[in-house]
């Protein structure tokens, strides 16, 4: 039998991994697919504790999860193509306006 | 037989995660998280989670991954390579600094044995619905009846803040003129 462990360690690789992609990626677009993994890496993680405490609840969690992560998803995708439209570009090293 | 799928599954996931991370066209990137979350799925299967492993492939997959490439195609990015961070430096660390929480959060597992830790409890009476569209519906609608509607508002104002983000702004000479005519 597969031990939690192994499923609480993929999940921990798969964040850090996203969090890696955050730090060093510069287009916008990619690092929101970064961000999609972090939370399929914590989705892991509660589907798997879910299981092996033997309560729904986890899964309730999220199903909420990915309700969120779709409206963030629609949100920040609107956000980039307005930028997009004032400044050409989706680098985020070059939308530094609030930089002081 | 479980184990071997475990690792496969796992395996594909970490490997298609790391393309999309060191990738730097956006497109192949979608690819490769596309196959990250299918490889994912097959994982939920293997934790009896099989109504949110069609709900995965369905919504994150299907819809939201869609949306991303439609992104693309409309902004037309591909042309333009996305970069990643000039200093190599900050890259490695970057790398040093989620290396050292992942280690941190690793240590903090029970390695010893708790029952917990060690295998999987046996099922109670509810074992064969577990995690089906059965059970998980019935939690929704009667514990969590709240936050599903929540849930729903949230999407709403989601759909209404796109449209309101992404339309095209019209210029105030345009709003005058409509205002004059009528």
């Amino acid at each position: 039998m597969i031990a939690l462990n192994s499923y609480l360690m993929l999940g921990a690789l798969l964040f850090s991994i996203g969090a890696v992609g955050v730090f060093t990626q510069r287009n916008a677009l990619i690092i929101y697919m970064c961000i999609e993994l972090m939370l399929n890496a914590v989705n892991l993680t509660l589907l798997a504790f879910s299981r092996f405490l033997n309560n729904l609840d986890g899964h309730v969690f999220v199903f909420m999860i990915i309700a969120v992560a779709a409206a963030e998803a629609t949100v920040g995708l609107s956000i980039i193509i307005s930028l997009f439209r004032n400044k050409s570009t989706v680098d985020v090293d070059d939308l530094n306006l609030s930089k002081g | 037989m479980q184990l071997l799928m475990f690792y496969i599954l796992g395996f594909g996931a970490v490997v298609s995660a790391l393309i999309m991370v060191t990738n730097r066209r956006p497109v192949r990137a979608a690819m490769a998280l596309i196959a990250t979350m299918s490889f994912l799925a097959g994982l939920y299967v293997l934790l009896d989670a099989h109504l949110i492993a069609a709900v995965q492939l369905i919504v994150y997959a299907g819809a939201i991954m869609v949306l991303f490439l439609f992104m693309m195609m409309f902004l037309n990015v591909e042309e333009k390579e996305g970069r990643l961070v000039t200093h190599p430096g900050f890259q490695l660390l970057a790398v040093f600094l989620v290396g050292l929480i992942f280690v941190s959060v690793v240590s903090l597992f029970k390695m010893d044995g708790s029952a917990l830790a060690r295998s999987v409890l046996a099922l109670g009476d509810g074992a064969v619905e577990f995690g089906t569209t059965k059970a998980v519906g019935r939690l929704l609608f009667t514990d969590f009846l709240l936050p599903f509607e929540i849930a729903s508002i949230l999407l709403l104002a989601a759909i209404v803040g796109a449209v309101i983000l992404a339309k095209r702004r019209i210029d105030d000479s345009e709003l005058k003129r409509h205002q004059s005519e009528s």
